[in-house]
């Protein structure tokens, strides 16, 4: 059997590649980066999905995706398919939402308050 | 100034654009909306107005986020090097341990990793992010980013010399890989010179880059 090699690799699976130095980079989690850890754990909590499913999303996503979207981008991509397959909404729902908010305003603050009374 | 040395007893300089911690503010709320966080609002919406979760519980599971940081991992830490029945405990069955001090690990299988004289632990989590939330807090950038994930595992030693820790030949360096459902946390060795101190005091010295492995708690001043 030959030795699998580099290419043969999910593009997730990357322990043990060649890379650049760690950039120690840090920052606060934005408030749309936490809604969407809070909407994963609420969901494995209720037991719509699991974290396989989050994972098995991110890992269909493609290489492209992957690299280039930041870590809660691919987390809500994954959290927004694990949600329609079971059955939570539909995409025809979903896509009728994004375009309303979309629609409220150009920043995320003006977009998200419709959802907040308590800010009115 | 590493994020793990700030002195907490001393009123903290706040830098234009940076935050209460140190850090950058991630551009979000007068950045022009972008399709995720459309996204996310929109998901956000559909699921309250289904009844499936209400505004109420996400604000609580982000308060319940944002209330875990490393200082609950110290207060474990600082436990298990005062008490060896709890030492021993904790190594038997971290979450079970954990829980005892009021740090729910919910699910997950918590391995604790003992640094001693002659072996070093760090942790990582090549295939995503995989980190011991509940007792640290969410990870940093570097952590789920794909230099530290590709090659901790590969050259340890390198890496942890990026972080400013040079051990030397003689301290076997052993990585633990994490996956969604064991995480790993280090317990590092107790400073020299720290006999007879409190735990409030010891967990003062342990630092979140010693449980990850990348770094060593504070040296008692």
């Amino acid at each position: 059997m030959s030795k699998q090699s580099e290419t043969d690799l999910r593009y997730h699976d990357m322990g043990g590649l060649p890379a650049g130095p760690v950039e120690r980079s840090e920052h606060d989690y934005a408030l749309w980066e936490k809604r969407v850890d809070a909407l994963m754990v609420l969901s494995t909590s209720r037991g719509l999905f699991t974290v396989d499913g989050l994972r098995r999303a991110i890992e269909d996503m493609g290489p492209d995706a992957y690299e280039t979207r930041s870590y809660y981008e691919r987390w809500i991509y994954a959290v927004n398919r694990n949600l329609i397959e079971a059955g939570a909404y539909t995409p025809d729902e979903l896509a009728a939402r994004m375009e309303a908010v979309a629609a409220r305003g150009a920043d995320y603050a003006t977009c998200s308050r419709a959802a907040e009374p308590s800010d009115a | 100034m590493p994020h793990d040395d700030h002195d907490h007893d001393h009123e903290h300089v706040h830098h234009e654009g940076m935050s209460p911690s140190g850090h950058p503010y991630r551009a979000d709320q007068d950045e022009p909306l972008t399709y995720w966080q459309t996204m996310e609002i929109a998901v956000r919406e559909l699921l309250e107005e289904k009844g499936i979760f209400s505004a109420a519980e996400i604000a609580t599971a982000i308060g319940r986020m944002d209330a875990r940081s490393p200082a609950d991992g110290a207060r474990v830490v600082a436990k298990a090097w005062t008490d060896p029945a709890f030492k021993a405990r904790l190594m038997a069955d971290g979450s079970a341990a954990a829980a005892e001090l009021g740090c729910a690990i919910d699910a997950l299988k918590l391995v604790v990793v003992e640094n001693t004289a002659d072996t070093h632990n760090v942790i990582v989590c090549t295939l995503c992010s995989c980190y011991p939330r509940n007792l640290l807090g969410l990870p940093p950038d570097w952590y789920k980013n794909r230099a530290y994930r590709s090659r901790v595992v590969k050259e340890p030693r390198s890496v942890l010399a990026e972080f400013g820790l040079a051990l030397p030949d003689s301290i076997r360096v052993r990585v633990h890989d994490s996956t969604a459902d064991m995480r790993y946390i280090v317990l590092p060795a107790r400073p020299a010179g720290t006999e007879g101190w409190s735990e409030e005091r010891l967990a003062a010295l342990v630092t979140r880059d010693s449980m990850i492995g990348v770094g060593l708690p504070h040296a008692a001043a």
